[in-house]
């Protein structure tokens, strides 16, 4: 596909994402909707570094959890406005994210390494987020406190007492909003220099070096990127959910969602974190109305179904679902898309 | 340009490098040859970073190099080729030469644009949109040379850029090294194909059992009788002169 016809798909997406309120009300379809971006956010943070880079992490809750606690506990143990405390979040969730990524490239851990030491800082903050009682709360979570003053929905971050519009929307325009600086930093960075060099250490690593790049800034460059992204997420959750305890933050479910979409959307595009929620959630949705329905509830079922679908992905669809996209646009497209 | 002096290296109990010394002058095209397992390849990796050498020096332009990163000794100007090739399979023509490009250009148009130059100069202008991966042998090892002359190099070290290819290919391919150094480009290359070593040295160094055995222009070097041995056996010196000029070099 040329860029001429990616833009215009983005930018047609883009407008139906943005007009979403004029078509669809249902409290539980706009959750759905959030949900969705949300993982697609997840998975674009792991994207960087996996589809992007070749690391393949399998603790990213370690930066979602990360961005998500400072900018629980800043707000509530020191009392800074949620505005300004995201900052925070994103630095300091960037400095974890050098911090491993230094203790990790430095002595060249690749492969299942890699993914074995994030998935080990993953449950080191666990462990920790649950231990340091005095810092963290422990496992009883931060609830930080509802902002009943209508006139400070925005300062507070904080929706549940502004006008109807914002309580319905405001949330779901948050994360709208992630998820275009996740994609338009994506975006930016396929087209760039360094995107260009980090595709060439994942490609092969050795010749990259032997052609002038430091394997080990760019991946140090891919990690901070994808840790301030998963950290976006982290602020999200936070401020829409007005809580946050170890097991949301650093528990495994958020690194293996963030994997999951863009595994089966198509690693290293800028659509395919998202296309691969959409498709994980939106087969979830159908699972639960229809198999649910017919069987009972059974817990489980979806995750029988998401395997079953990752493994026929993996099998079939070795470019996931963007790959399918763009070979089928070629067809239809002919010799038109030169 | 480059210095190499009493380098050694050994992998446990294997010397395959020991106490070899090399200079290679500005401007010219120097040779590397020996028999299999001689240790070439081995001396490329020490030259360009990737492996430490146990003992010695190695200097380019006037600067000591041994200890440094290969990405910070291609920054300095001198690049390596793989003799078993290296393609970034996924990506196309165009974007394997950018990369290289990328090194002195931080744009990523510019790079592009440059890598269709070199594409040019290296006879693969028609692969350009092509997949590395669907390259032909005789493809993957222009691409090697290509990547590494984006780097805008002032010393390249090539590997047996001609092994596998066929008579016209090598012949193509001794005109765009050739051309490389008119342009300005040092060139030190590995090479088993007698032809190209003959056609393209101007000095040449043999390489025996990770010793360096002998050196001196192209002839000099492959009528010594040291080298005719190490390549055939003792004795096969006599026998091997002849055939030498059989072959017309
Ligand atoms: N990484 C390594 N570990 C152990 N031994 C090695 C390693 N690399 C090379 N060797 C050994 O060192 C010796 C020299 O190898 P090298 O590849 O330098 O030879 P070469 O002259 O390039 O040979 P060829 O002409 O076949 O390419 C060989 O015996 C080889 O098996
Ligand atoms: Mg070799």
């Amino acid at each position: 596909m040329s860029d001429r016809v990616r833009m215009t798909g983005w930018a047609l997406l883009l407008l139906i994402f943005a007009a979403v309120p004029a078509f669809i009300s249902s409290a539980r379809w706009i959750d759905f909707l959030e949900l969705t971006l949300f993982v697609a956010v997840l998975g674009q943070g792991w994207n960087i570094l996996g589809g992007y880079g070749g690391q393949y992490s399998f603790g990213n809750a370690v930066f979602f959890g990360t961005g998500a606690y400072i900018q629980a506990l800043l707000q509530y143990k020191l009392g800074i406005g949620p505005w300004a405390a995201m900052w925070f979040a994103v630095a300091g969730t960037v400095v974890v994210g050098a911090f491993i990524g230094y203790l990790s490239f430095r002595y060249g851990l690749r492969g299942s390494y890699f993914a074995l030491i994030t998935l080990a800082f993953s449950e080191a903050f666990l462990v920790l987020s649950r231990s340091l009682k005095s810092l963290t709360e422990g496992g009883r979570g931060v609830q930080l406190p509802l902002n009943q003053d209508p006139a400070q929905a925005l300062a507070a971050f904080q929706f549940n007492f502004s006008d109807p519009f914002l309580r319905s929307y405001g949330f779901y325009y948050t994360i709208l909003i992630i998820l275009i600086v996740a994609c338009a930093l994506t975006w930016w960075m396929e087209r760039s220099r360094f995107g260009a060099q980090l595709v060439a250490v994942r490609e092969n690593e050795e010749a990259a070096e032997a052609l002038g790049i430091s394997a080990f800034r760019v991946k140090m460059g891919a990690i901070c990127l994808a840790a301030a992204i998963s950290a976006m997420a982290g602020i999200y959750y936070v401020q829409k959910f007005l809580y946050i305890e170890p097991g949301i933050a650093y528990g495994t479910g958020k690194s293996v969602e963030a994997l999951f979409a863009p595994i089966i959307g198509g690693l290293g595009t800028v659509a395919g974190p998202l296309l691969g929620s959409f498709f994980i959630h939106g087969i979830g949705e159908i699972a639960k109305e229809t198999l649910g329905r017919a069987m009972g509830d059974r817990p489980g079922i979806d995750l029988i179904l998401f395997g079953s679908i990752l493994i026929l992905v993996l099998a079939f669809l070795p470019r996931g679902l963007a790959g399918l996209l763009e070979s089928v646009c070629k067809r239809i497209g002919g010799g038109r898309d030169a | 340009m480059l210095e190499v002096r009493n380098v050694s290296k050994s992998f446990g109990g294997l010397q395959a490098v020991s106490n070899a010394s090399l200079v290679v002058e500005r401007g010219c095209i120097v040779s590397l040859i020996g028999p299999n397992g001689a240790g070439k390849t081995t001396l490329f990796a020490l030259i360009s970073g990737f492996l430490k050498p146990d003992a010695g020096n190695i200097g380019f332009d006037g600067t000591p190099i041994s200890g440094l990163r290969p990405h910070q000794i291609c920054r300095l100007g001198l690049v390596r080729t793989f003799q078993v090739v290296q393609p970034f399979v996924n990506l196309s023509v165009r974007e394997n030469i950018a990369v290289g490009a990328h090194t002195r250009i931080a744009g990523r148009r510019e790079a592009l644009e440059k890598a269709a130059d070199v594409a040019a100069l290296t006879g693969m202008e028609k692969m350009l949109d092509q997949p590395a991966g669907a390259l032909t042998i005789a493809g993957r090892k222009r691409l090697e040379l290509a990547r590494a002359l984006a780097t805008e190099p002032k010393l390249l070290l090539l590997d047996e850029v001609m092994a596998g290819l066929n008579a016209t290919e090598v012949r193509e391919l001794i005109g765009v090294v050739r051309d490389i150094r008119n342009a300005g480009v040092t060139i030190l290359l590995i090479e088993h194909v007698m032809q190209a070593v003959m056609k393209l040295s101007d000095y040449t160094y043999v390489l025996n059992q990770g010793e360096m055995i002998a050196r001196g222009t192209p002839e000099e070097v492959t009528c010594a009788p040291e080298v005719v041995e190490a390549y055939l056996g003792h004795g096969a010196a006599a026998r091997i002169a002849i055939a030498g000029e059989a072959d017309g070099v």
